[in-house]
């Protein structure tokens, strides 16, 4: 461990270790005694989080029973950047328009996503957030994307029905979504879904997403798809993950 | 009042009769059709409430088992009042039961069964509608006895999921300083063809609009009016597959506000657009009895779309929901027409631009509640720079004179706001309107600077888009994606199934009630 792989926040000169925090506690600021004391507790909280010396710059009571503070401080803490861990990503999450310009270039044309709920799971919320307009989460949905077409089926779609309407659209993707997971309804449903289109498309079969909250992202490959997405998925993870998989980025491009 | 940018009142007008001709095919296929949940409405005006033992409402219950033996191009209410004399019953919710039960029978009555039914059905829903008077009624009182707080109105919202959680929430947002508080959506509300039932305390990034969350909410806020002395308003949200049911109910709870854009649910929802523009008319006739100001959703078409480049589609959706909703019966002073301060503030003179937009639309609708929203798009998650912008926000909104201001968060797509961000945020807005609340009295943009020009570009541009809309008609306008950027065709979309073209002695007692109001 080198001395230059240790760090310290810098506030106005290395090493001084200043950080800023603000937070409300469930204490009144009333009186001088609750002042007072809510102060302490501000200070207590800041000692325990490593903050020594901290100073309340600013105090403000919130309604009856709170206190708003900020606080500055110096933390004790050391970062050790060897130590620091990068999540790997298998695909990057892009902007709207990067994921478009990935499409235009590496399809010429629009990327067809058609999307549903199937069996008798009549919970559309999921899908809907992914592809609406309106979206999820402050991104919009899949629809506002210029170079990728939506077909929404909407709910209680037959897997009959679904592999049918994807080779009548030559959808490059196929979206599911899976909400109900009685009796492993969602399980079942989706290896259904996956070996039907292996049956009636082989090699020609889009790319196959299921998403809901009660799936396991790891069990992609025993239940047949390419890929799954769990709770708190946005839309611009999809269209990024759609692009990564079906738009890759050919020699010399996208280098920024 | 004198306008501060020049717009020539000819080419205003104008503007409003490119909007009613593109309009005006419309409402023309408005008076002509019905809709699933316009029949439910009719139902639940009348006073059928409660839901089976799998949730389903008992007016969806009804209207479906009418639908398929009568059929529905004649209305629920012949069939069903008929119904209940032929068969004996009680009361709607009796007749329901059996209904779904397949036990009912149903005909179209003729002759003097027809005079009959059609007259019990009208004594009936006229409750529904006397309870709304009664309502608007209740309100007047309450402002009364507390005030009516000064414009711009602080509009705060609660999304608990929780009706429960919701409570203390919204009185204390009130206490705070909130003069309107929004009861959020659960996601997806939009897109169910029925109204759930009961106190509910679970949603998705959101509360269920129900009526018994309506009323528990609006006895809690009248609690904390009192307290203040201020009477403090609520809102929820029609738009929908529901908002003929949705409005009904608002209306019978004492809402004050209900989000009813025309286009939003064919826009953002994919609902069909034949649907929603039939179901809009019902809906804003329903709140023009109960007194409620709507409030549209313009503020969307600049989350997709550029604030620049887009500026004018505001203006034009702004004249078709005008339209709209006069042509329902609404007074000016019921339309809050919404905007939004979403420029990119990278772009120079961005605030400039703002104000031309705030500005032009304050001039164009001088009578209208307008209701302002804060930056969303380009909050970054340096809450700092937000906190700015949001002020700017605030200070555009005072010097232009906006009606309702929805008070912006600077941590804005970061979580929902914490205590500590609402506190700020009413901080902020306090400060601008102490520190520049009179500046409107003394802005005067050059008469022909760039404030005023950009102005006129906008109207102009927005009557060369209302032109082409009214050339090609509304229905294929947005089937070709003029608004926001996706094509809805008027035979795609959701909901479809449920509209119904009206056949010779369609009888509906609500809309004969609320047309001969107008």
């Amino acid at each position: 461990m080198s001395l230059a792989e240790i760090v310290r926040p810098y506030g106005d000169t290395t090493g001084d270790g200043r950080v800023q925090l603000s937070f409300t506690l469930p204490v009144p600021f009333g009186d001088e005694t609750e002042r007072a004391r809510a102060e302490g507790a501000a200070l207590q909280l800041a000692a325990k989080m490593g903050m020594d010396p901290a100073m309340v710059v600013h105090a403000k009571g919130m309604g009856p029973d709170f206190t708003f503070f900020i606080v500055y401080g110096r933390v004790s803490h050391l970062v050790d950047l060897s130590a620091v861990t990068v999540a790997e990503r298998e695909f990057p999450v892009l902007p709207a328009a990067e994921v478009n310009l990935r499409i235009r270039s590496a399809l010429g044309r629009k990327l067809v996503v058609v999307g549903a709920c199937i069996g008798t799971d009549a919970h559309t919320v999921g899908i809907d957030a992914i592809l609406n307009v309106k979206g999820h989460a402050g991104e919009k949905g899949l629809e506002y994307y210029r170079e990728i077409r939506v077909v929404n089926m909407g709910s209680q779609v037959s897997v009959a029905d679904l592999v049918a309407r994807a080779a009548a659209e030559h959808a490059d993707a196929v979206l599911v979504s899976q909400v109900v997971t009685q009796r492993d309804a969602h399980l079942t449903n989706t290896r259904e879904m996956s070996a039907a289109f292996r049956a009636g498309l082989g090699q020609q079969r889009p790319l196959l997403v299921v998403g809901g909250p009660r799936f396991d992202p790891s069990a992609a490959h025993d239940l047949g798809v390419d890929k799954i997405f769990s709770r708190g998925t946005t839309p611009g993870e999809v269209a990024s993950y759609l692009a990564h998989a079906l738009a890759p980025v050919t020699a010399g491009e996208g280098a920024a | 009042m004198t306008g501060k940018l020049g717009l020539d009142p000819a080419v205003v007008a104008q503007a409003r009769e490119l909007a009613r001709l593109a309009g005006q095919p419309v409402t023309d296929l408005a008076r002509t059709h019905t809709t699933v949940s316009v029949e439910r409405a009719v139902l639940r005006l009348a006073g059928l409430d409660g839901a089976d033992e799998d949730g389903m409402p008992w007016v969806n219950r009804l209207t479906d088992a009418i639908r398929e033996t009568t059929g529905l191009e004649h209305g629920v209410a012949l069939p069903a009042w008929d119904a209940m004399l032929t068969g004996g019953y009680p009361d709607l919710r009796t007749l329901a039961v059996d209904a779904a039960a397949g036990l009912a029978k149903f005909r179209l009555p003729m002759g003097a069964d027809a005079r009959a039914a059609r007259e019990y059905a009208t004594r009936s829903v006229k409750k529904g509608l006397d309870l709304i008077d009664a309502r608007r009624a209740e309100r007047d009182r309450m402002i009364a006895a507390t005030s009516d707080p000064p414009m711009p109105w602080i509009y705060l919202i609660v999304a608990t999921g929780d009706i429960y959680e919701d409570i203390p929430q919204a009185q204390a947002a009130a206490r705070e300083g909130a003069d309107v508080i929004a009861v959020i959506r659960s996601t997806g509300q939009s897109l169910l063809d029925y109204v759930p039932e009961g106190a509910t305390r679970e949603g998705y990034a959101g509360t269920y609009a129900t009526r018994e969350n309506f009323r528990l909410m609006r006895a809690a806020l009248d609690d904390v009016s009192r307290e203040l002395g201020r009477y403090v308003r609520l809102t929820n949200y029609a738009s929908g597959l529901c908002m003929p049911e949705i409005a009904s109910l608002a209306g019978l709870e004492r809402l004050d506000m209900m989000l009813n854009d025309c286009m939003y649910g064919i826009i953002f929802r994919d609902i069909n657009p034949v649907r929603t523009f039939i179901d809009q008319r019902f809906s804003r006739q329903v709140h023009a009895r109960a007194g409620i100001v709507i409030n549209t959703g313009e503020d969307n078409y600049l989350t997709t779309a550029d604030a620049v480049d887009a500026a004018h589609t505001v203006v034009v959706s702004q004249l078709l929901n005008e339209y709209f909703g006069r042509e329902a019966g609404l007074a000016d002073a019921q339309l809050g027409l919404g905007h939004a301060f979403e420029i990119n503030p990278e772009v120079p003179d961005s605030f400039l631009l703002e104000l031309a937009h705030a500005q032009l639309v304050r001039e164009l609708f001088p009578d209208a509640p307008l209701k302002y929203m804060p930056p969303t798009k380009h909050m970054t998650g340096n809450v700092f720079a937000g906190y700015l912008l949001d002020a700017f926000f605030n200070l555009a909104g005072v010097m232009t004179d906006q009606s309702i201001l929805l008070i912006g968060m600077m941590t804005e797509g970061i979580h929902t706001p914490f205590l500590s961000d609402r506190d700020l945020a009413l901080e902020n807005v306090r400060y601008v309107r102490r520190a520049a609340g009179k500046l409107g009295g003394s802005f005067r943009p050059e008469p022909d600077g760039f404030v005023a020009q950009r102005a006129r570009q906008v109207l102009g541009e927005a009557i060369d888009l209302l032109r082409t809309i009214g050339s090609q008609g509304l229905l294929n306008a947005i089937a070709e994606g003029t608004f926001g950027v996706t094509r809805r065709p008027a035979d795609g979309g959701r909901g479809l199934d449920g509209v119904v073209e009206r056949a010779d002695g369609y009888v509906n007692p609500a809309t004969e009630m609320l047309e001969a109001d107008q």
